[in-house]
């Protein structure tokens, strides 16, 4: 497989009260087409600014993103940010939300589509009603759905699930997996939280803190569905959480 | 029931005023100062020939006009100053030293240019709410969610639509909030206004009766009014929050 994102010698830095900030110093890595690669580190180190650099929000100071073969300068719909808070438009309903990013179908078209990515994430009977109606859980089905209608090469998602309780976001995270396991997009997926990764993941590139480097990389070989509580899976957990400075866990 | 009970005290201040209004009025022996049923039978002499309706409705056509010329320009205006930078920067130091400017002082200035006719009232009005909902709208496009704009970069959506579906929806209840600040300017400035001139309106009603022959009972019927309307105004303005564009910002 080729490789869809390269992200080349990336470097940024802030100016502050305390002098120059360096957030991010010199990440390179790339995934391949079809991968989903977690991004894990401490909180603080700069994993927000490295994804929005990636999706092109934020230009780095140096370095290149590459998305096949093609240095990316903006953000476009090829892919789509996912953040922690969310982006639902509260003024809109489920339908509108997903209807929004569709452009160059009839209107009716849209509305088809736009019901039909719903039912796919589970939010059948609920395309009328306005967000501020959903709970969390919801509300963040609805934000992958939107993000999902566009067809998307990429996805971006920041800390998608950290604002749910675990056992929502244990649900939702088994939808995406069932969604990709059908649309095969290439996911770039920034957490803390090492077991998400291990759930989702194909690769996991673990972040230093401040300036943010590339401190390590763990292949995730295990099929789908993922047993989390697996003795190789466990190993995999220690090892990580030992790389983010977590000596001792569970004795 | 709850509604009721919650009102009670409010009830009962209102009614210990008027007490102690017509109290005060039995033993001072007042001969200009009517009692709280003067003014009732005031009000009513005038209900019945018709002269009160004539000046409530002039007062609020002026009102209505004015107001629906300031929300004509200050919408659009505060819209575009909030959304480029350089518009903000150019006008925005003119409004804020022409915002504190009281209403009243335009008085003379409105007269030169306008006249003694209706145009006068409206132009203060227009002057008066103008201001606040242009900063409101202003403040509005200013406190929009970075996120929610990024999303629309995101989905590379064309600019009237960006406009259409983020921008006007987002801002929409920020211009609600200007529109109720401007609205009740709008109320108090119309009877200022007609105090000076003209030959109608519930301002030119108090200047009258007190011209002609110290009725203080319909001066008094005359402000209890103005309240009464100030009074369901706001609260039609606040009903306003209620429809489907804007209750997304009040649910939660």
């Amino acid at each position: 497989m080729h490789s869809k994102i390269e992200v080349r010698g990336l470097n940024k830095s802030y100016e502050s009260d305390q002098g120059r900030l360096v957030v991010i110093e010199d990440v390179s890595f790339t995934v391949r087409d079809g991968e989903t690669v977690a991004i894990i580190g401490p909180s603080g180190c700069g994993k927000t600014t490295l994804m929005n650099m990636i999706a092109g929000f934020v230009r780095p100071d140096a370095g290149a993103i590459v998305i096949d073969g093609v240095p990316r300068l903006k953000p476009d719909p090829k892919g789509i940010l996912i953040t922690q808070h969310g982006s639902v438009f509260p003024w809109l309903t489920v339908r509108e939300n997903l209807m929004f990013g569709l452009n160059g179908h009839a209107p009716r078209n849209k509305a088809e589509i736009a019901d039909r990515y719903a039912a796919i994430v589970g939010l059948k009977g609920f395309e009328s009603s306005y967000p501020h109606e959903l709970s969390g859980g919801m509300l963040k089905r609805a934000e992958l759905a939107r993000a999902l209608v566009v067809k998307p090469e990429v996805l971006y998602m920041d800390e998608p699930f950290s604002a749910l309780d675990a056992l929502m976001s244990l649900r939702v995270r088994n939808e995406l997996l069932r969604i990709l396991a059908e649309e095969r997009h290439t996911v770039m997926l920034i957490t803390h939280d090492v077991e998400e990764a291990i759930h989702v993941a194909d690769r996991i590139l673990v972040l230093s803190a401040r300036p943010a480097r590339i401190q390590a990389a763990f292949d995730v070989p295990f099929p789908h569905p993922r047993r989390l509580t697996s003795a190789p899976a466990q190993e995999l957990r220690v090892a990580i959480l030992r790389e983010l400075g977590v000596d001792h866990y569970g004795g | 029931m709850n509604r009721i009970k919650s009102s009670l005290p409010a009830l009962g201040v209102i009614v210990a005023l008027l007490v102690a209004w017509w109290g005060a009025i039995v033993v001072t022996q007042s001969l200009i100062f009517p009692t709280p049923w003067g003014v009732v039978t005031g009000a009513i002499e005038l209900l019945v020939n018709g002269t009160l309706w004539r000046h409530i409705g002039a007062s609020l056509l002026r009102v209505g006009t004015g107001f629906a010329l300031a929300v004509c320009v200050a919408v659009p205006l505060g819209l575009w100053m909030g959304w480029v930078r350089g518009a903000y920067n150019t006008l925005n130091p003119l409004f804020q030293m022409l915002r504190p400017i009281s209403p009243i002082a335009w008085i003379p200035i409105a007269i030169l240019w306008f006249g003694v006719g209706d145009a006068s009232p409206i132009y203060l009005i227009f002057i008066s709410s103008v201001f606040p909902m242009i900063v409101q709208t202003t403040v509005g496009v200013h406190t929009i969610d970075k996120r929610y704009l990024r999303a629309a970069e995101n989905f590379g959506v064309s600019r009237a639509t960006l406009f259409r579906q983020v921008v006007i929806p987002a801002v929409l209840p920020q211009v609600l909030v200007g529109m109720r600040i401007g609205l009740g300017v709008a109320w108090l400035v119309v009877v200022a206004a007609e105090m000076i001139a003209l030959r109608s309106g519930l301002g030119y009603m108090i200047m009258d009766s007190r011209n002609a022959g110290n009725r203080y009972d319909l001066v008094i019927a005359g402000m209890i009014i103005i309240g009464v309307i100030g009074l369901s105004l706001d609260s039609t303005m606040r009903r306003l929050e209620r429809i489907r564009w804007v209750r997304w910002r009040y649910a939660q």
